[in-house]
């Protein structure tokens, strides 16, 4: 845990077949960073961000997790991916489990292992786990205010409460990195403020996020680095001011005409 | 109809005052039994050749186990159950020196059975569960056994229920082929009946009708179970 590195991604290369997506990256995150990503369609954005808590395994190269490569094969992934919140586009909330068990589900999975680890898996401990997890749970609820959907299925809340409820789905586990996937992209417009919200909420906290996104008022807001990537390579990478007031590179100037009207 | 009358009360004598309602009870046990362990058994199997099936298949050993798995399917469906349930009894278990009661032997073959014809229908409910439930679980640690046990079989299962459904209604009238090796079923039971007095006509009817009548509860008993399942969808 030397200088404050979250994720060092070194060399790192990703290919579907021969479709090669991610062509050599490096990059470090650092604690406390809001790292936004931009970038055309198809130049790699999700997969670059699904290869840093390995949901896609990396092809060649290291991410190098809190000091550990985590694209290492021999490593156990899982209890990495607990300290890495993911969001997805699609909210990817089980369908099955209502929002208070969407959120328990990871942290009690978490608890009882750890109990049986140490021998104390019982009655007892197992409800106080449940008691500690339910609070957490309530309070991360009631501070997006959807504490009284805490029983309601992921089908009965717009697309704006599903995408809130992910998020907290993934701080009920306490990550130390948060991994977003143009989180608002399949909203309604009208609920993208309130997604936006609960991410900027959370960068005001400290929290080290990544952020593929498309909301460039977001970008110039919150982030404290933006990284363009083109063609499964990082084509530019500066402050917000570096990258929209003064971009160096022709594609970075053509994609951001494109993008702000 | 006077014949018929008098065809029934022979019928009615043999079985309630000469005590053939007995293997009807028996055979009646018997059959449900055989079908819902089966049903059981082969939901176990079924889960675990599908989940195998649908693991990506970067690794050659899950090449090989998916090989395997195709191998076992093809064998249980490419047969009828009523050949393996011979083959079981008179061949297998005592070239191997066991003996069990026949009914267990049609327990474990109505397993195995099933468990391929459920193997299919359940990789098709995983393969219907939209692939970011999985993401989602595994993105917070779930591994992929738990993901694919807590989050995604449920769902599979929800939507197979149906096709479940029809697979245990096959399983209850596939049942009438365990007297084949010696089972007491409702076939053998109304068959002694009718044994007794060269008379069959009444006694296949009742047959027919306690078959009728089981289904249509066990159809009934399905639909409420889907209505119940359903309340993630509202
Ligand atoms: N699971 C996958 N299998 C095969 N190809 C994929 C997969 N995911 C992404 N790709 C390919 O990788 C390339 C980059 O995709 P992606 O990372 O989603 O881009 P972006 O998020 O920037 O739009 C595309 O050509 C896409 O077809
Ligand atoms: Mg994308």
């Amino acid at each position: 845990m030397t200088d404050n590195k979250v994720i060092e991604v070194k060399g790192l290369h990703k290919s579907f077949g021969d479709n090669h997506v991610l062509k050599g990256i490096d990059a470090v995150i650092t604690k406390g960073e809001k790292v936004v990503i931009l970038g055309p369609s198809g130049s790699g954005k999700s997969t670059f961000l699904r290869c840093l808590n390995c949901m896609e395994d990396p092809t060649g190269g290291s991410v190098i997790f809190n000091g550990v490569d985590i694209a290492d094969p021999k490593v156990d992934i899982n209890v990495h991916r607990q300290k890495m919140g993911m969001v997805f586009q699609h909210f990817n909330l089980f369908a099955n489990k209502t929002v208070i068990e969407n959120i328990m589900m990871a942290p009690i999975y978490v608890g009882k292992k750890k109990l049986k680890k140490e021998k104390n898996y019982n009655k007892a401990s197992k409800k106080a786990l449940k008691e500690s997890v339910y609070a957490k749970a309530m309070e991360l609820l009631k501070k997006i205010g959807l504490e009284e959907k805490a029983d309601a299925y992921p089908s009965q809340l717009s697309g704006g409460q599903k995408q809130r409820v992910a998020i907290v789905r993934a701080l009920c586990m306490e990550p130390e990195v948060m991994l977003f996937d143009e989180p608002t992209s399949a909203l309604d417009p009208e609920m993208v403020g309130e997604v936006l919200e609960v991410m900027k909420n959370l960068a005001a906290q400290g929290m080290t996020m990544v952020v593929v996104t498309h909301e460039m008022g977001f970008a110039r807001e919150v982030a404290s680095r933006v990284v363009f990537m083109d063609e499964g390579v990082i084509e530019e990478d500066g402050t917000p001011e570096e990258i929209f007031d003064n971009p160096k590179s022709e594609r970075l100037k053509s994609f951001l005409s494109k993008v702000i009207i | 109809m006077g014949n018929f009358s008098f065809r029934f009360e022979t019928f009615w004598d043999i079985l309630v005052n000469k005590g053939g309602y007995r293997d009807v009870i028996t055979g009646l046990q018997n059959t449900m039994t055989i079908a819902v362990v089966g049903l059981l058994v082969g939901i176990v199997i079924g889960t675990l050749i599908a989940t195998a099936r649908v693991l990506p298949k970067y690794k050659r050993i899950v090449r090989m186990l998916d090989s395997v798995c195709k191998f076992y399917v093809g064998l249980f469906r490419g047969t009828p159950m009523v050949v393996q349930l011979l083959v079981f009894y008179y061949v297998l278990l005592p070239l191997m020196g066991l003996r069990f009661p026949s009914v267990v032997v049609a327990m474990i073959v109505f397993g195995l059975n099933s468990g391929a014809y459920i193997s299919e229908i359940m990789r098709a409910g995983i393969l219907s569960v939209d692939p970011g439930q999985l993401e989602g679980a595994r993105s917070v640690g779930f591994s992929y056994s738990a993901a694919m046990i807590k989050v995604v079989i449920p769902q599979a299962i929800k939507n197979i229920l149906p096709t479940l459904g029809n697979e245990f209604i096959a399983l209850v009238k596939e049942t009438s082929v365990v007297s084949f090796v010696g089972a007491m079923d409702l076939y053998l039971a109304f068959q002694r009946i009718g044994a007794g007095t060269y008379e069959f006509m009444i006694p296949y009817l009742a047959m027919a009708v306690i078959y009728i009548v089981v289904i249509c509860l066990i159809t009934i008993g399905i639909k409420i179970m889907e209505r119940s399942l359903r309340k993630g969808d509202r």
